[in-house]
């Protein structure tokens, strides 16, 4: 399969880059890892007219720690995720859904910043950056402005970014030492998008649990934020009336598509399963 | 469209080339270059056969445009062999464990494989397992290829070999 022709561009700075993106407005792309993009474009689901490369910009790459919050560049590899020992150690369950994310060769390539602002329900990142209640720096000719992961999401392919902007990085505030973590993934085969999956991260003191965000993927037209059965464990110790409310809770909130992957039905039972088992997880990991 | 320069390393040659943007690698590797080990297998990112080595990491050489890799350096099938022309470990391994019928995804398998014993010279089964999950194989399942790079990554180990079957 050929894509449609396209006029190719590689800037040298974000400042180019914007300037780029503003000029050629609807007709323009921009290219990260390509791993979504360049299957569609083969598909000719999309066919842009201009193609602008991030690949350059050292500035949308790397991880680092400052303070209390880690700031992931955009164009950062799901590979260069899954090496960090910074990220295993302040955020591994970015480390874990990495590793779930499509196949090695695939990894190499696809960043974080594809991931998230492509907008498909199936990718995995967007749950954990909801999870972990993370803000996206987001920049255009005009100037930078910052959305919360939890406003971004609007629908299938559809998000907060504006057609001249560029998700450039992500801060995550590092949660507690001794958190408890988990993303439970059903696919049909490693590699697969999730058929349905639930991030759970989670504190506990004293025995009960003292905050818990959950989100889930592929369970709707975007990632769900599952606000509502996260507060329905906190205050437990994870006994089964709280783990059943709050996966009735999150259940709740599920509108899969029925696709090759299952039906409604079939698809919004096994997204309670993987709440309940990714809450069961993370609560064995937290530390009281 | 107009064509645009790309320069790259393929196999130790310097390449320099006028190619349309939308020039996939694995086209320009198998129709410019005439390096025709790669294969176009699914062509929708999902089966490996077109696994190349790109300046330390495995990719699928169909979903990555030509000018993407401008100044880099690339390794396909045709590059493994020692300059003698006898076998490197994995494709000893391969022929020595039947780590083939058919033949279609051996090259991205053996690429694949290449990347990965660089990065663990001593893979558990189950590492090799995961760390060939972007490959497919169609003909036998995975039992005679993990065997072949076990069998490579003992010869790179410098471990004693079993001897070929002539």
């Amino acid at each position: 399969m050929i894509p449609g022709s396209f006029s190719y561009h590689r800037p040298k700075s974000v400042a180019e880059a914007t300037g780029l993106l503003a000029q050629y407005a609807d007709n323009a792309r921009v290219l990260a890892g390509g791993q979504s993009l360049i299957p569609m474009m083969k598909l000719r689901l999309a066919a842009p007219d201009h193609l602008i490369d991030l690949a350059q910009l050292a500035e949308l790459k790397g991880i680092e720690r400052k303070g209390a919050t880690l700031h992931v560049g955009a164009m950062t590899t799901q590979h260069e995720l899954i090496a960090s020992a910074l990220v295993a150690e302040t955020a591994p369950i970015m480390r874990e859904a990495s590793l779930l994310v499509a196949d090695p060769q695939v990894r190499y390539v696809g960043t974080l910043g594809g991931n998230l602002a492509n907008g498909d329900p199936g990718n995995d990142m967007p749950a954990i950056m909801l999870c972990l209640d993370a803000t996206y720096r987001v920049l255009s000719r005009d100037g930078e402005r910052t959305v919360k992961a939890r406003d971004f999401y609007k629908g299938t392919y559809a998000t907060a970014l504006g057609e001249h902007e560029i998700l450039t990085a992500v801060e995550i505030p590092i949660p507690p030492a001794g958190h408890g973590f988990a993303y439970e993934k059903l696919k049909r085969k490693i590699g697969d998008y999730a058929t349905a999956a639930a991030g759970v991260l989670l504190t506990a003191k004293g025995g009960t649990i003292t905050s818990c965000a959950i989100a889930l993927s592929n369970l709707g037209d975007t990632a769900l934020y599952a606000e509502t059965a996260g507060a329905a464990v906190v205050g437990s110790s994870l006994e089964p009336a709280a783990l059943a409310k709050a996966r009735e809770a999150a259940r709740a909130i599920m509108a899969p598509a029925a696709d090759t992957r299952g039906p409604v039905e079939y698809r919004t039972y096994v997204g309670g399963v993987m709440v309940e088992r990714a809450l069961k997880r993370a609560w064995t990991r937290a530390k009281n | 469209m107009a064509k645009e320069k790309v320069r790259m390393s393929v196999n130790g040659r310097e390449i320099e080339a006028l190619v349309e943007p939308r020039t996939l690698l694995i086209h320009f590797l198998r129709e410019e270059l005439n390096l025709t080990g790669a294969h176009i297998g699914c062509d929708t990112s999902h089966c490996g056969a077109c696994t190349v080595d790109l300046d330390g990491k495995s990719v699928k050489s169909c979903t990555m445009f030509a000018l993407q890799v401008d100044g880099a350096g690339i390794t396909t099938i045709e590059g493994m062999a020692h300059a003698d022309g006898s076998l490197s470990a994995l494709q000893e391994g391969f022929r020595m464990e039947h780590g083939l019928q058919c033949g279609f995804c051996t090259p991205g398998m053996i690429m694949r494989a290449h990347r990965l014993l660089k990065e663990n010279p001593d893979p558990s089964e189950e590492e090799i397992r995961f760390g060939i999950s972007g490959n497919l194989c169609r003909c036998t399942g995975y039992q005679n290829i993990v065997k072949a790079i076990q069998y490579a990554a003992a010869k790179l180990r410098g471990a004693p070999q079993k001897e070929a079957a002539e």
